[in-house]
């Protein structure tokens, strides 16, 4: 059987990508250019998790 | 989490999707064309050559013609008809004007004409017959997106569906401890039953998507609420901002004085601002008896915020002005981030990417239900009791 994990273990990453990802969406809203990019960044975050999981993690 | 409070999260997290989950796809599946709704027009549609390319029809340079001769002209195309509004553009000449055959005529009555203000060119023009080829299909998605074709309640019951949508999306985040007790972020038994990898990506695809589900989400629901914030804010800042004007008659068509005229009389109310667009007297968007001008803030996260001058539109002299309030101005925002449409392409490209996640998630949800219905050995399955689902991992 493997470890129990904590709430904060549990949260760790999903928060990291929650915080990215509202940050990302209102960057854009606050002007063009390098906000517009930051945008793009943040929100390729979930897709790149995705991505990560099914490389790394899967059995 | 004890297993009872497990339970009732289960319960309202089984609820709150099997609730919106049909009408949800209906709006990702329509959502995801309507994110490129301006790059399918400018492939389908011809490129207008401007008199004066690159000059907003929003500011007051030279070669621009009056807003009275415009008005004129549109006027003349639609006999009979009443202005209702006139809308303006910061980058290129183009403007539109909508009229209709009374001040408070519904969107299926108006024709929308667009204008080519450096030249006086007529660049095309709009009505709900009209419409045709990708143009219609798109008019077709957008309205079965908004309201079903339902009008307001079926505005409102869609955002009901976001409601439930949201709770749904809350009640994953607190299921999703329990679901991963055992197993680290990302983790994917892609090797063991079905219905064990589709909660690993439901799982997955959900808890990294939350934050732009949630926004996407709130400001489904807000933009539903469009029709009782606007009527709130005619009902209370625009009734105290024309109090003088209380219990007028409605100002006759014939008795409208000039745009130029009132347009001065507002820019310099508000200086250093442009115009998004004008609504005139009768519609949803104005009083009786004014020529609403609607200015943009002058910052990139202001531009957004609206603040109506209103002049009077028969003599032509300033009323008010006032910013809207804070719950007219959550709708301004809520539009871009509903719709993804200010980030350039590659933010509608994640805009697309993260609602074919929506719909996965949505998908492997109702296919989780169905399969621990149809089989009650895995009746214990992913709900009630995390011990057994979050099966742990080697």
């Amino acid at each position: 059987m493997s470890r129990v994990r904590s709430l904060p273990a549990i949260f760790a990453w999903p928060a990291v990508i929650f915080v990215i990802g509202i940050a990302g969406l209102v960057i854009a809203l606050t002007g063009d250019g390098w906000r517009d990019g930051a945008a793009w960044a943040a929100l390729a975050a979930p897709v790149a998790a995705v991505a990560w999981a099914m490389r790394a993690r899967r059995r | 989490m004890s297993r009872a409070a497990i339970k009732e999260w289960v319960w309202v997290h089984k609820w709150s999707s099997l609730v919106c989950t049909a009408f949800l796809l209906m709006l990702c599946l329509t959502g995801l064309p309507l994110i490129f709704h301006d790059e399918i027009d400018r492939l389908t549609e011809d490129q207008p050559a401007f008199g004066m390319p690159g000059v907003g029809s929003s500011g007051t340079a030279k070669g621009l013609l009056t807003l009275d001769d415009m008005l004129a002209q549109a006027l003349a195309n639609r006999p009979g008809e009443v202005p209702l509004y006139m809308a303006f553009d910061n980058d290129q000449p183009s403007m539109t004007i909508t009229t209709g055959p009374r001040p408070d005529a519904p969107g299926s009555q108006m024709t929308i004409q667009s204008f080519d203000r450096s030249t006086g060119k007529l660049i095309g023009a709009v009505n709900e017959d009209s419409v045709s080829g990708v143009d219609a299909v798109m008019h077709f998605l957008l309205e079965l997106h908004t309201d079903m074709f339902l009008g307001l309640p079926g505005m409102l019951f869609l955002g009901a569906m976001g409601a439930a949508f949201v709770i749904a999306l809350i009640s994953g985040v607190v299921l999703y401890a329990p679901f991963m007790r055992k197993l680290d972020f990302g983790s994917l038994r892609t090797t063991r039953s079905r219905r064990t990898k589709w909660l690993d990506y439901h799982n997955l695809l959900g808890i990294v998507g939350l934050a732009w589900m949630l926004v996407v989400g709130l400001t489904g629901v807000i933009n539903a609420l469009a029709v009782p914030i606007e009527a709130a804010w005619k009902a209370n800042e625009l009734a105290a901002m024309t109090g003088e004007y209380a219990g007028r008659e409605p100002l006759d068509q014939a008795r409208y004085g000039s745009l130029d005229k009132a347009m001065a009389a507002a820019r310099a109310q508000l200086p250093g601002t442009n115009p998004q667009f004008i609504a005139f007297p009768g519609g949803t968007f104005s009083s009786n008896h004014h020529y609403a001008v609607f200015f943009q803030g002058d910052t990139p996260l202001t531009e957004r915020l609206l603040t109506p001058a209103l002049v009077d539109a028969e003599t032509g002299t300033f009323t008010a002005a006032r910013p809207m309030p804070w719950y007219y101005q959550a709708l301004s925002l809520s539009r871009p981030l509903h719709f993804g449409d200010y980030g350039g392409l590659p933010l509608k490209l994640l805009w697309a990417a993260l609602t074919l996640f929506t719909i996965h998630v949505l998908g492997t949800g109702l296919y989780l239900w169905l399969a621990k219905r149809r089989s009650p050995a895995l009746a214990q399955g992913p709900a009630p009791m995390p011990s057994r689902i979050a099966e742990p991992a080697e």
